[in-house]
């Protein structure tokens, strides 16, 4: 009884996330050792007796020194944790505010512009960028970060918005109306009630609203056009790959590198990020 | 210290729902009111309205000699407690006490001061620094009602403030509710749906149904002179039996008939029916208004208000022992001494107190 028990878990439990687990990480892990690879391995043919395609015998900084000397990646770098801070900071602070108002004042329509907003969300960016690329050459906004510290919240808005929405209303309305019998007024206990209680949704949505910036693509691809103005992911493509010479060492250690501080941000606040994602205040 | 007078309160929702319906009430000073109800019947809309935090749609609210109708809940002097206790999650249960006296701008010595002297009459001095969720249910409880004391507001609200805690902690706060009201002499709106709450605590209790006010009386009053069948039936527990009966005159004095029980009306209570003529008329009496007849005492009252019965499920409480049984096919309950020595299906008569009877309008349901 017992063993067959033990046998189950093994079968069902234990080698289906070892797959699993295997099949997300690998990638992460190719990355990391094309990094450190010499080139002289990297263009070894597979059917090779020497080679090593799942390891390395000389690892290397080679590439991570050719990466920081010869391409502008440190501007790269510095450009997108920039634009990615400034518009997480906007959208999270709009986000905030319509979240509130959507979840808890009552006006005519607040249902009807709760949906809209999810609806713009769904808009796909490779459709929005025209319209937008119009305006930001009207504006004269192009190839300057604020070209996408601008556009950004076009899309990290609607998504700050509803899902803080969703948070504010699992917040009993209570907490609120007490700290307005207690001497606050309604802005004043949204602001010293409302947002402290909420803090782990604002956290995630942080988060996530981080992220989507520091991995967007299109709009960086078509709004900056000069080297030094680049964010790491159009940066590395397009200075990485010169016609049909792809830099895999060079590539692999940008995309590396790019991805540390993402993921230094969600272990800082993982535990809050999943009270936020599951909800639920309890007084 | 302050009156609460409610002339012609009116509450409409949007969508249509007419939660109260004109009601008018004076809060005394220092007085404890509770307004009691089943649920929907308007009495939480009521408080909500007098603490501001839902629009009156028509009517006047003034606390003291101030109508209040649009200000805001913060200039109303007044404080609330919940009924789960809306404790700030994030602050301790000094920086929850604290919070009102903090957003009047009081000096951190005064607010010290208050807390503290509010913690000692609650018993929370140990828990000041904690967090609410590190806080057992009663602990929140007065938590929150130390919250409301430390400001010396005018008017004390409570949105049943007892039914999230267990029986036993329920009973325990009410009387230290009861107490704390002596002690603070403070006016006090209390809503409830618990009728034995609404007996203990109110100095004069309110009965609500369907947005309109029943009675307002003290809860001796509502007991023993209901105004109506809905507040008869409301009050007590088991509530009051009631009986659909016919009317006759017979022997020069008036009889109640029903299937398979036939009383006389006393004469103190014939002059009434007879004023208002009607024949059919819903007769109440109170489980304890009922007791078994005595085969000993032969006394004529005793046959004009005894009546056979075969008992249905018997409930021994230790203190008493309740008789279910049916008159007509209604079912009805009494209140007996615990010594009875009753099992089901035992057939037996009861003898109904005379004196305790009430009579109801079998239409308006108006006590007569």
């Amino acid at each position: 009884m017992l063993i067959e028990r033990k046998w189950k878990k093994w079968v069902f439990f234990y080698i289906p996330m070892l797959l699993f687990i295997v099949f997300t990480l690998f990638p992460f892990y190719w990355m990391a050792v094309t990094a450190v690879r010499p080139d002289s391995e990297l263009y070894r043919t597979w059917r090779q007796a020497s080679a090593t395609p799942f390891w390395t015998l000389e690892p290397t900084l080679e590439h991570f020194k050719d990466l920081l000397r010869t391409t502008a990646f440190p501007h790269w770098l510095w450009n997108t944790m920039l634009i990615a801070i400034a518009s997480t900071v906007i959208s999270l602070i709009c986000g905030m505010f319509a979240g509130y108002a959507l979840s808890r004042l009552k006006f005519r329509g607040s249902e009807f512009l709760g949906t809209a907003i999810f609806v713009t969300y769904l808009v796909p960016q490779t459709l929005l960028f025209i319209p937008l690329a119009d305006i930001i050459r009207d504006m004269h906004l192009g190839n300057t970060p604020w070209a996408l510290i601008l556009t950004y919240p076009t899309f990290l808005i609607p998504f700050c918005t509803w899902l803080l929405m969703g948070y504010f209303k699992t917040i009993p309305k209570e907490l609120e109306e007490c700290a307005r019998i207690d001497g606050a007024t309604r802005f004043g206990a949204m602001v010293r009630i409302v947002f402290p209680v909420a803090v782990p949704g604002i956290l995630s949505a942080g988060i996530f609203a981080f992220t989507l910036s520091w991995n967007e693509f299109i709009y960086a691809l078509i709004f900056m056009s000069s080297a030094e103005l680049k964010t790491v992911p159009v940066g590395v493509v397009s200075e990485l790959i010169r016609g049909d010479i792809f830099f895999w060492g060079q590539l692999m250690a940008g995309a590396l590198l790019g991805s540390i501080p993402v993921a230094l941000v969600y272990s800082f606040f993982v535990e809050y990020y999943v009270t936020g994602l599951s909800g639920s205040v309890k007084g | 210290m302050a009156t609460v007078t409610i002339r012609d309160l009116e509450k409409k929702y949007e969508n249509g729902f007419h939660a109260v319906k004109g009601v008018s009430l004076e809060i005394r000073d220092k007085e404890f009111m509770v307004l009691v109800g089943p649920s929907g019947c308007g009495k939480t809309t009521t408080l909500r309205m007098v603490a501001g935090l839902e629009e009156v749609t028509a009517g006047t609210i003034l606390i003291g000699d101030q109508v209040v109708n649009d200000l805001p809940p913060k200039d109303r002097n007044i404080a609330m407690v919940f009924q789960n206790y809306a404790l700030y999650p994030h602050k301790t249960v000094f920086g929850n006490m604290a919070f009102g006296l903090q957003m009047r701008g009081y000096a951190s010595g005064e607010i010290d001061k208050r807390v503290k002297e509010a913690a000692g009459i609650l018993g929370i001095e140990a828990l000041l620094e904690r967090k609410p969720r590190q806080l057992s249910g009663g602990q929140r409880q007065r938590v929150a009602v130390g919250r409301a004391i430390v400001r010396h507001p005018q008017v004390f609200l409570f949105d049943e403030p007892l039914s999230n805690l267990d029986a036993k902690l329920r009973v325990q706060m009410r009387v230290e509710l009861k107490r704390l009201h002596e002690q603070l002499e403070t006016t006090a709106v209390y809503v409830t749906h618990d009728q034995v709450e609404a007996m203990t605590l109110g100095d004069r209790v309110v009965v609500m149904k369907d947005g309109w006010v029943q009675q307002v009386g003290e809860p001796l009053e509502l007991y023993g002179h209901p105004a109506n069948k809905f507040v008869a039936g409301f009050m007590g527990s088991p509530g009051m039996n009631f009986v659909d009966v016919s009317v006759s005159e017979s022997d020069g004095a008036l009889w109640a008939e029903a299937k398979g029980l036939r009383v006389k009306v006393p004469p103190e209570a014939a002059g009434r029916i007879r004023k208002h003529g009607g024949t059919r008329l819903t007769l109440g009496v109170r489980p304890e208004g009922m007791r078994l007849a005595d085969a000993a005492d032969s006394s004529a009252s005793l046959a004009d208000y005894s009546f056979n019965l075969e008992a249905d499920v018997v409930e021994p409480l230790g203190n008493e022992i309740l008789l279910n049984f049916r008159i007509g096919g209604v079912p009805m309950v009494a209140r007996l001494d615990p010594g009875a020595r009753i099992k089901m299906h035992d057939r037996l008569s009861l003898a109904l107190d005379s004196s305790r009877l009430h009579y109801f309008d079998a239409e308006s349901e108006a006590a007569l």
